[in-house]
Parts: structure tokens; sequence; C-alpha cells
């Protein structure tokens, strides 16, 4: 019930900005669009829908840190947790009642993207439910980041750190904009270490039904998932006692 | 039994000592104030009163319930109103109600039958679906009070309930925290002179962690020997200065 009522406010909280809405759902559609119709002039093979669509969904995901760590900043800068600090919610409702809401929001911007993917003429398949669910780890991930650095930095340090550089990283590190062979040596080394490309490749994998090839990227996924978010469960709990 | 009974309560960071050896006992059903100038340590006790940070030293009982062993049991017996704006800007007002009673568990109709009292109390039917963010200061400050009794609290915290409000807003908000006095015991930070003499049944005199006098402003008057209550303040500050 308490966790319930958390859960409900967090989700209200980040609907309502319009801003989250602009980002999370109109600029991956917006790209979606925007790459199809250069690919349908300039037909290149990272462009087209079956690689485009799981990069911008897991590049999507990205603006997932930013709503969770802007909206943990913003309530202990406003004293808003320091109130709820005083009232019978435990840590566990806190961490559940930030991560949880923003679950469902996650998937249904993968949703929204592989149904705009299928008007452009993405195959409809198993698979696209497939990718869908493989996508919950990485939200996981993209939104226990965001826990973590709403819980060390100020809502100015988050909308840099989440808002540019991290979107930035996501967009550069991934593969989804260009295929990084392209650019090897060093970038290709430092990108195979970070999860992102990892999370892009793993969706490629499995909404084009090549199951074997989702190993070993989702181990990177679930290793980086289980990482983060045990960091961001113990941040939120030393910030907790600091208030 | 008293409502608050503090122990040689300390809170230390670093070098300094925000409150020093604080001795404190406040009545049930009173209206007791802690008054002093910033950085007297009127927050820092309110903050390890409420569970909110643990003491360096020393214990302080609410009601019986130590806020070192039992902070459990203290936090199901207090309300808090914050010194900064806490409420949640993107929910209505009435949705800011409806969260405190869903997080104290209430039932449908609880909820209910609370958010109406207390919309109803602090005159706040007519903004109900408002946003609270959109709210004027003195209007969020009344809603914040309200968010710290949903829970029935039998003490509650008031952090510098009108600091940086204008003359109406702070007039009405004292007719509900007047309305409040008797029913539930009340501590009251300010370092406003006319708001802990108007209000109070005790006041209690801070600075530097230390509690330097305590009584009814009368009784303060009177040790300090001088006719105003701000007159009282200045004279029990300046000597422990000296």
């Amino acid at each position: 019930m308490r966790l319930f009522a958390f859960s409900v406010r967090t989700a209200k909280e980040i609907l309502r900005d319009p801003l989250n809405l602009a980002f999370g759902i109109g600029f991956p559609l917006v790209l979606i669009f925007l790459l199809s119709a250069i690919q349908a002039n300039i037909p290149v093979s990272l462009f087209e829908i079956g690689r485009l669509t799981p990069g911008i969904t897991v590049f999507g995901l990205s603006f997932m840190t930013l709503f969770a760590a802007a909206l943990t900043a913003k309530d202990r800068e406003s004293a808003l947790l320091q109130r709820l600090y005083t009232t019978p919610l435990t840590a566990a409702d806190f961490i559940f009642g930030y991560m949880m809401p923003i679950l469902p929001i996650a998937l249904a911007q993968c949703v929204i993207c592989y149904i705009t993917a299928i008007i452009l003429g993405l195959p409809v398949t198993v698979t696209i439910l497939y990718a869908v669910l493989l996508a919950i780890p990485v939200s996981l991930f993209f939104i226990a980041l965001g826990l973590l650095c709403g819980s060390v930095f100020s809502v100015k340090q988050v909308g840099g750190i989440c808002g540019a550089l991290l979107t930035n990283l996501v967009a550069f590190l991934s593969g989804v904009w260009f295929d990084l062979d392209l650019v090897g040596g060093s970038f290709r080394k430092i990108a195979d270490l970070l999860p992102f490309v990892h999370a892009v490749e793993m969706e490629r994998a499995i909404l084009n039904g090549a199951y074997a090839e989702i190993f070993p990227h989702i181990w990177w996924v679930l290793g980086y998932t289980a990482a983060v978010v045990s960091f961001a469960v113990v941040f939120f709990l030393r910030q907790m006692r600091n208030q | 039994m008293e409502a608050i009974q503090t122990k040689r309560l300390t809170k230390r960071y670093k070098d300094t000592t925000a409150v020093d050896s604080l001795d404190l006992t406040v009545h049930e059903g009173e209206l007791f104030s802690l008054l002093g100038i910033n950085g007297a340590g009127k927050t820092t006790a309110i903050k390890m009163l409420s569970c909110l940070t643990r003491p360096t030293n020393g214990d302080a009982e609410l009601l019986g319930n130590s806020i070192v062993k039992n902070a459990a049991a203290v936090k199901s017996i207090i309300g808090v109103s914050p010194q900064e704006t806490a409420v949640a800007p993107n929910l209505s007002v009435r949705e800011n109600l409806e969260l405190m009673c869903g997080i104290h568990g209430f039932s449908k109709e609880k909820k209910e039958n609370k958010t109406a009292e207390l919309s109803e109390q602090f005159d706040l039917v007519q903004i109900l679906d408002k946003k609270a963010g959109k709210l004027s200061g003195g209007w969020q400050r009344r809603l914040s009070i309200a968010m710290a009794l949903i829970s029935e609290p039998k003490v509650l915290f008031l952090d510098e309930p009108t600091l940086g409000l204008d003359v109406l807003a702070r007039s009405d908000l004292w007719d509900n925290i007047r309305s409040l006095k008797g029913r539930i015991t009340i501590i009251l930070t300010t370092h406003y002179m006319e708001e802990a003499e108007t209000l109070s049944d005790r006041t209690g005199i801070m600075k530097d962690g230390k509690l330097l006098a305590i009584g009814t402003a009368e009784e303060l008057k009177i040790k300090a020997g001088t006719d105003k209550f701000e007159d009282a303040f200045v004279k029990i500050v300046k000597e422990a200065s000296k």
C-alpha cells in the first residue's frame, strides 16, 4: 500500500512533465522517421528498419536515466524526501518506489518505437515481443543509473551529466549511428567495455531471430545491470543517512 | 508522561557542535517554540527529534519512545513540516494529501474523510485540484502543514513555518496553528520574536547549540528584566556571548 502510493506519485510526476514526454517518446520517434527517410533515399544498411529500431529503443531508454535522476535530485533539494523520511516508508519502499514505476514507462516507449517501425515496414513477428522483454534488463540498468546519479548529484548537475553527457555517450558508443568498426582501435575497445553496444547488439540479435547471437552481449548487460542496481542502492541509502 | 524529554542530546559535525547537551522537557498538548538566530541549532534539534539525523550523544524520548532505539515507533507518532517547501509539485493539492494517506496505509474511506477534513480545516477546498507547484508560498506552507497532520500525529514539528511569508499569509497560518493548540503537542522553530510570543505556551532560547533559557514569554521577560519580549531575547543572547 505504502509502496503503491509512492510509486503512483513517481509515475505522475514523470508523466506530467511535458519535457519528459517530448524527449522520452517524441525524440526517439522523430529519429526513427528521420533516419528511415534518409535510408529510403541513400540506402545505408545500418539504418534498415530491422537494425535501426533496436538501436533507437536502447538510445531512447537512456532518457529514463534522466527522468529517474531528475526526480530523485529534485525531491532531495525540495525537502520532500526529508518529509517522507519521517514517515513509516522504508528504504526498500523508496528504492522500488522510484524504480518500478519507470519500468512500464520504459517498456511503453519500446512498444511505441516498434509500432512506429511496423508502420514503416518492420515485419510483424514474435521476435518483437522478445525484443521488448529483453529490454527489461536494459531499462533497469538505465533507471538504476538514474537513481544513482540522483542520489549523488544536484538537479543542475543531473541535467548536464544525465541529459547531455550520458545521451551522447550512448549515441557514440552504442553503434546506433555508425559502425564502430569504422573507427576501430581504442574507441572500439572502450565501446566494448561499456554496456551500450552490447545492449544494442543483443536487441538486434533477438529481433532478427538470431537467438544464439544474443551471447555474450546479454551477460554484459545483466552484469552491468546488477552492478549499477547495487551501487544505486548503496548510494541512495548513503544519501538517506546523510539527510 | 511527557511528550518530549531530551537527555544531553548532542549533535557534532566535525569541528562544529550544532546541538550541545540539550536537556529539554515538553509537556503533552503544549505549543513549545525553539527561538534563536540562524545557526542556533533549532533545525538540527528538530531533525534529531524527528529521526532524520542520529544524535552524536544523548537520547530523547517522544511519549516514551527513544529516538535512538525505537525510531520506527517515533515515526508513527510524529508529523513534520520541514523548513523548505516539501510538497510534490506536479501533484494537485488533493493528490498530495492522498499521497500522505497512502503512505500511512489508510483505507479508501479513511483517505477520503481525512482529505475532506484537512481541506476544510486549512481552507484548501477551493484549490484542491490545483497543482501544488503553482501555489503561492503561503498556500504551499499551509498544504505542507496539512500533509504533516494526515497521520493524526501526537507530536507535530513545524520548522520555521512562516519563513519568507508576507504579513497576511503569516497571520492566516498563525490562525491555523492556533486551531491545533491543545489537541496535539507542537514544537515550532522560529526566529520571529512575535511568532514565539504570540503562539507559544513556553519558549526555549537557543544559541550556538545551547539552550540558554526556557519559560513562558512573561517568565523570560522577568528573567531578563525587560518589558518587551524582543528585548528579553536580545539580552539573554548577548549575556551568553560575554
